[in-house]
């Protein structure tokens, strides 16, 4: 059982969640009420990375961030190490791949919201961050938590990507997807079982959970 | 050719296919193989139009566990004999006999971008201060990344190397890599560095055959297989004269007769 690996997968699903979170909510709150006529393809841009295959993302982003690209060079200029083949390199590649996962439930909650509220905040002099933290996310809460849950597990379940951009470097790269394909490579199935059956585990506990915390609390569908 | 001409082969090739129904082989290789064995089939398939031969590259490790399991591959050639040894062992074998097709050979190679002087500074190249990342194979379970650290060790740079490794998930991988700027500088199957696909992409040295373990290929027709006539056909056109000639044009050594 390869603890290392799995530390560093819930770290880089965690970061991931967390970027997603920042970027994602405001990209989402915007897509939900913008009434721009191009937004349609802002929302196909969100969800690109749904459709090709990961080999599609993970070879285009080793081409972009690797040192003969001019992002490339540009980081390495700003921040003195390059991306490939660092945890930063993978947070980028793995926020980008899950991202409509984090957005598109986003967006369908807040889309859920009456106007009205909003309306009503405003006029009681609220100004647009206040009416979104204290009247829109209390709201969308269920649909910012399905997102929260979709991209973790999303980051989590990541092999593709990290496959073609990581360079597999313990403690760095080396997530427990990567440690799993590695250990049934080496022919170490017992190893590999153990990893798998943690991970399978650890997946159902967390959606289990979110599940039933959904059904507690919040009412996610209509009450019988 | 003539529009007519292509008209009556095809009938030719029609008529011939209702003679002699024409048999399909698939065939699980190694990824350092890519460029020799396409090379082979298209030769291989001008003396036998009858047998369709399609081939898979990936990992050796991966086919192994994919054919302990029946997968339907008609051969295996396997970067690393301990494989279809081991397979055999296991009466997965048609002739029990595994065969030695090829001996792997490694260079340390960087792109043609590089400003590294490979040729003179040999191994020493991957500790050049300008040298971030170095890829190599997976030592874990690529074939050429044990000879990789192997040959690091026995040349005494394997300590100051070793923080600047980066693993690809085969030896394919990791040139491509070094390729894509992604690393600076690799060590990689000779066969992959003067392919003619990479040969003008970069510049490489070739590591003593001495200072790594002796990196055998070897193969295996698989039991169960259904054309095992077209199948032997196959391992002896790779195994005999023609095959030889294309290994060795490819940076593989021979095994002895």
């Amino acid at each position: 059982m390869d603890w290392q690996a799995m530390g560093l997968s819930l770290r880089l699903a965690a970061c991931t969640t967390l970027v997603l979170l920042v970027l994602g909510l405001p990209l989402a709150h915007w897509l939900a009420h913008t009434r721009r006529r191009w937004r349609f393809l802002i929302e196909a841009v969100v969800a690109l990375p749904i459709v090709p295959p990961p080999t599609v993302l993970g070879f285009y982003v080793l081409m972009a961030i690797g040192s003969l690209s001019p992002v490339g060079r540009s980081y390495e200029a700003l921040f003195g190490h390059r991306l490939p083949f660092t945890f930063q390199g993978l947070l980028v590649a793995s926020v980008l791949y899950s991202l409509p996962f984090a957005v598109q439930p986003f967006a369908s909650a807040f889309a859920t919201v009456d106007r009205r509220m909003m309306e009503a905040s405003w006029c009681l002099g609220v100004g647009g961050l206040g009416t979104f933290i204290r009247v829109v996310l209390p709201l969308a809460w269920p649909g910012v938590l399905t997102g929260v849950v979709l991209s973790f597990a999303h980051a989590i379940g990541e092999f593709g990507v990290v496959l073609m951009i990581g360079g597999d470097l313990a403690g760095v790269t080396r997530t427990a997807s990567i440690s799993i394909y590695d250990q049934v490579q080496a022919l170490n199935y017992s190893a590999a079982h153990q990893t798998s059956l943690a991970l399978l585990f650890f997946s159902f506990v967390v959606l289990a959970l979110t599940y039933g915390l959904q059904r507690r609390f919040i009412y996610v569908w209509p009450a019988h | 050719m003539k529009p007519i001409v292509r008209l009556l082969s095809l009938i030719g090739i029609l008529a011939g296919a209702g003679v002699v129904p024409a048999a399909e082989l698939t065939v699980a290789a190694a990824a350092d193989l890519k460029f020799a064995l396409d090379d082979l089939v298209a030769k291989f398939q001008t003396n036998q139009s009858s047998v369709n031969v399609k081939v898979t590259y990936g990992s050796s490790g991966n086919f192994y566990a994919q054919l302990q399991n029946k997968a339907p591959f008609d051969l295996f050639f396997s970067a690393d004999i301990a494989y279809p040894r081991k397979l055999a062992a296991a009466g997965l074998a048609l002739d029990t006999n595994v065969f030695l097709y090829a001996v792997g050979r490694i260079v340390v190679w960087v792109p043609k971008e590089s400003e590294l002087d490979v040729g003179k500074l040999g191994i020493q190249a991957l500790l050049a201060p300008s040298v971030k990342k170095v890829a190599v194979a997976n030592p874990q379970h690529a074939p050429y990344g044990r000879a990789a650290v192997a040959a690091m060790k026995s040349l005494q740079v394997f300590e100051q190397a070793e923080p600047k490794l980066v693993y690809g998930e085969n030896i394919a991988q990791t040139a491509q890599f070094v390729q894509s700027g992604a690393a600076d500088i690799g060590i990689i199957a000779l066969s992959l560095a003067i392919a003619p696909q990479m040969h003008d992409a970069g510049r490489h040295w070739e590591i003593p055959f001495e200072s790594y373990p002796r990196m055998e290929q070897g193969g295996i027709v698989v039991n169960g297989t259904k054309e095992p006539r077209a199948a032997r056909a196959f391992r002896d056109f790779v195994l005999g004269k023609h095959g030889r000639e294309v290994f060795k044009r490819y940076g593989f050594s021979l095994p002895e007769r």
